[in-house]
């Protein structure tokens, strides 16, 4: 049996076998990888680049035609557009002010989520790698959120905190009175940052627990012998042995708070107003919830967006390269 | 002999591709709206042998965002139940050439078809048949007026009686909301006409921000400050995202609700006998009366390749003896005059959704021409989006009313720009 297993195993190799050495002669063996490469490089091509180069084109063109051939030239006209503004750093002066509201909010979503999720998975990561009672199944409540997804995340959360939602029958029960924490902006705002905190914590988590495991146990015991107080060994020892994986942490964090959409998009609907309105949701409706569709500007906001995620992309593999070399 | 079968079944084939014409409709459905019109196809089907119709049952979503993709490309459905009509209207089949009595249709359907005569279209093309009209109003809550022991305000009250009334309901009782509309412009725009909006200027273009359209914008937006309208449904969404109250008026949760005559069916279904609900009609404004008209209509489209089928399907859904029946099973107002005067022997239906689709149907001919002009523009999807967006930006404090009003202007008319 075991022999009729091989025999068909080898002859399924084998066919190719022959096909592969003309093609090896004709070619050359340093073009060969070519070859081997081409499958993939075609799937990127069709699914990747291909897509780019339409979203380019699409981004220096006007009209609500989908087809590209019927499509006016216009340039730079959707980018000059975008960058119409009195200042900056005031969206009302903007000729496209709903663009740059999500640009802020964007930005403070970012640092404060960004932010705190780094400081709090630290702290859950520093607490489960200690000897803790239950640690496997506190590991895991933190995990958890990560495999839902987050269409059930928003959902779940805004029937915790809708008028009639359970945190406001608590605070009812208590006699502290009730909030519309989702109408609020300020509020919803603060909640559309804890949900993506709570949403994603999980996974980072995870990953600085690798790293501060990975750092040897040595070093702490002779801090120890040295009679190193807990405070001195985590800012001395801990965090620097652990930066090249807060590195990899903050630029993956940061990459995925610049794309939130859809968690945000379930539970508030990028409202009130545009309190919560972040670029992804700002492109989304300009290029499809609206009417007539504005393609070419949701395309220019799309590049606009995908450069400074090139940015944070190539912060990542300097982190990721420097580690490497340290390593 | 099995060689004898073999041919006659390969010519039977041969025939019935050479003279049979498979006509895909696509059909989204508030109700039961595409099953009706699946067992009233079957009579089509028996009249004009050789012509099948297949039904195919989408969700509304698809038919606002995958249908135009496919027309867009020469893909698609050879009919689709649409509610879009000046976005579509380019695709669409002008099926005048086909239909057996052109000056029928016309004189039946003549405000409906006229939603469709826009852009490159013929002024006399028959393009849609509105198989659900539509028409914007009230909705109260009587057991909780009764139970407050305030009057219900008389048909014809203004908004501001309504709004009073409905307030001394909500404090009386205690529930949450006094007053809730949609979160659309398609909602908005029957109370701003009714405060004098003009909506359009000389040349036919929107969307205009004069005295009546602000004198509304600024009543709605106090409105939510003091509580008398449900800030959860417009402050509780941002962009042009469409938002309704249905859920809270079958909870009993709120006092009036405006919305449309497509609610009937749900609140017929839902409420029960649970509480005592009316159609409050029409409610008026220091100028107008008005609601919105709106509705789906079976429209054909211009890639099919069998034109003339299409346009035999178009007639037969505007026969006046289809669209009774079919519009007693749906429980949908009718587009078509004739059945507007006669009436509709709707089945089975409660006393309640009975006087509601008669109230409904009665507030029609009061619908002004401004409200009609919009709902047949090409371009009021941008109307319709932009308002909400806008005017919560007003509501929730991000501009003032008069920043939001000229945001609203130029977002329309950069919009139109785009689509030209």
């Amino acid at each position: 049996m075991t022999a009729l297993f091989r025999t068909l195993y080898e002859g399924a190799f084998n066919i190719f076998e022959k096909p592969m050495r003309m093609l090896q002669y004709s070619l050359g063996a340093h073009r060969m990888a070519w070859v081997f490469l081409l499958p993939n490089l075609l799937i990127f091509g069709l699914f990747t680049y291909l897509p780019i180069l339409l979203n380019i084109w699409y981004s220096t063109t006007g009209g609500d035609r989908i087809l590209l051939g019927d499509r006016d030239w216009v340039g730079g006209d959707n980018f000059a557009t975008l960058f119409d503004c009195g200042s900056y750093l005031d969206p009302n002066s903007c000729r496209r002010d709903l663009f740059w509201r999500a640009v802020h909010n964007t930005g403070w979503f970012v640092v404060l989520q960004v932010g705190f999720m780094i400081l709090l998975s630290l702290i859950a990561a520093l607490i489960l790698n200690r000897t803790i009672p239950l640690k496997g199944f506190f590991r895991a409540v933190f995990f958890y959120p990560v495999l839902l997804s987050p269409v059930v995340v928003a959902l779940i959360w805004k029937w915790i905190l809708q008028r009639n939602g359970v945190l406001n029958a608590g605070m009812d029960w208590a006699g502290m009175g009730t909030v519309n924490w989702l109408l609020d902006p300020s509020w919803a705002f603060f909640w559309i940052v804890f949900v993506s905190i709570w949403a994603n914590m999980g996974f980072y988590v995870l990953i600085l627990l690798a790293g501060l495991q990975a750092i040897p146990g040595d070093v702490y015991e002779a801090a120890e012998m040295d009679g190193t107080p807990a405070w001195r060994r985590l800012v001395r020892i801990t965090l620097p042995l652990l930066t090249p994986t807060l590195l990899v942490v903050m630029v993956l964090s940061l990459i995925r708070a610049v794309q939130a959409f859809d968690e945000i998009y379930v539970l508030t609907g990028g409202g009130p107003g545009s309190a919560t309105t972040l670029l992804i949701q700002y492109i989304y409706d300009v290029g499809f919830a609206t009417r007539p569709r504005q393609f070419g500007l949701a395309a220019a906001a799309s590049l606009v967006m995908a450069g400074v995620l090139l940015v944070l992309t190539l912060l990542q593999l300097a982190a990721t390269r420097k580690r490497a070399e340290e390593g | 002999m099995k060689k004898n079968i073999a041919i006659s079944a390969f010519a039977l084939l041969a025939a019935s591709a050479a003279h049979g014409q498979e006509l895909r409709f696509m059909c989204y459905q508030d109700g039961n709206e595409c099953d009706v019109w699946a067992d009233a196809f079957q009579t089509f089907e028996a009249e004009n042998p050789g012509i099948t119709v297949v039904v195919d049952v989408v969700p509304y979503q698809a038919i606002l965002e995958s249908l135009p993709v496919q027309l867009e490309v020469g893909e698609g459905p050879d009919l689709a139940r649409v509610t879009d009509y000046g976005g579509l209207a380019r695709f669409m089949l002008d099926a005048r050439p086909f239909v057996e009595d052109a000056d029928t249709i016309e004189a039946r359907y003549g405000q409906s078809l006229a939603w469709a005569r826009v852009g490159d279209n013929a002024a006399d093309g028959i393009y849609n048949i509105v198989d659900q009209l539509t028409a914007t109003g009230g909705f109260a809550n009587q057991t909780l007026f009764e139970q407050a022991g305030v009057d219900m305000p008389e048909p014809g009250a203004s908004w501001a009686e309504w709004a009073e009334a409905s307030v001394a309901v909500q404090q009386a009782t205690g529930v949450d909301f006094a007053m809730a509309l949609d979160r659309t412009g398609h909602r908005f725009a029957a109370p701003a006409i009714s405060y004098g909006a003009a909506l359009f200027d000389e040349s036919g273009e929107a969307l205009v921000i004069d005295d009546g359209f602000r004198a509304f914008a600024e009543q709605f937006v106090n409105w939510h400050e003091d509580g008398t309208m449900a800030r959860d449904v417009w402050a509780g969404a941002g962009g042009g995202t469409y938002q309704d109250a249905a859920a809270e008026f079958i909870n009993a949760n709120l006092v009036m609700y405006y919305s449309g005559s497509w609610q009937i069916g749900r609140f017929g279904r839902d409420i029960g006998d649970a509480f005592d609900w009316v159609a409050t009609g029409g409610v008026c404004g220091p100028e107008a009366c008005t609601g919105m008209p709106g509705g789906a209509g079976v429209v054909g489209f211009n890639h099919t390749e069998h034109p003339e089928a299409v346009g035999k399907l178009i007639g037969f859904v505007a026969r006046d003896d289809v669209q009774a029946q079919v519009l007693a099973q749906t429980r949908n107002l009718p587009a078509n005059a004739e059945l507007q005067a006669n009436g509709i022997d709707y089945q089975d239906v409660t006393p309640e959704v009975a006087a509601a689709l008669t109230a409904f149907a009665a507030s029609v001919p009061t619908f002004s021409d401004t409200a009609y002009a919009l709902q047949g523009y090409q371009y009021n999807r941008a109307v319709f989006t932009s308002i909400p967006a806008r005017l919560t930006q007003a509501i929730v404090g991000e501009l003032s009313l008069d920043e939001a009003l000229d945001r609203l202007h130029q977002d329309v008319a950069d919009a139109i720009a785009e689509a030209r």
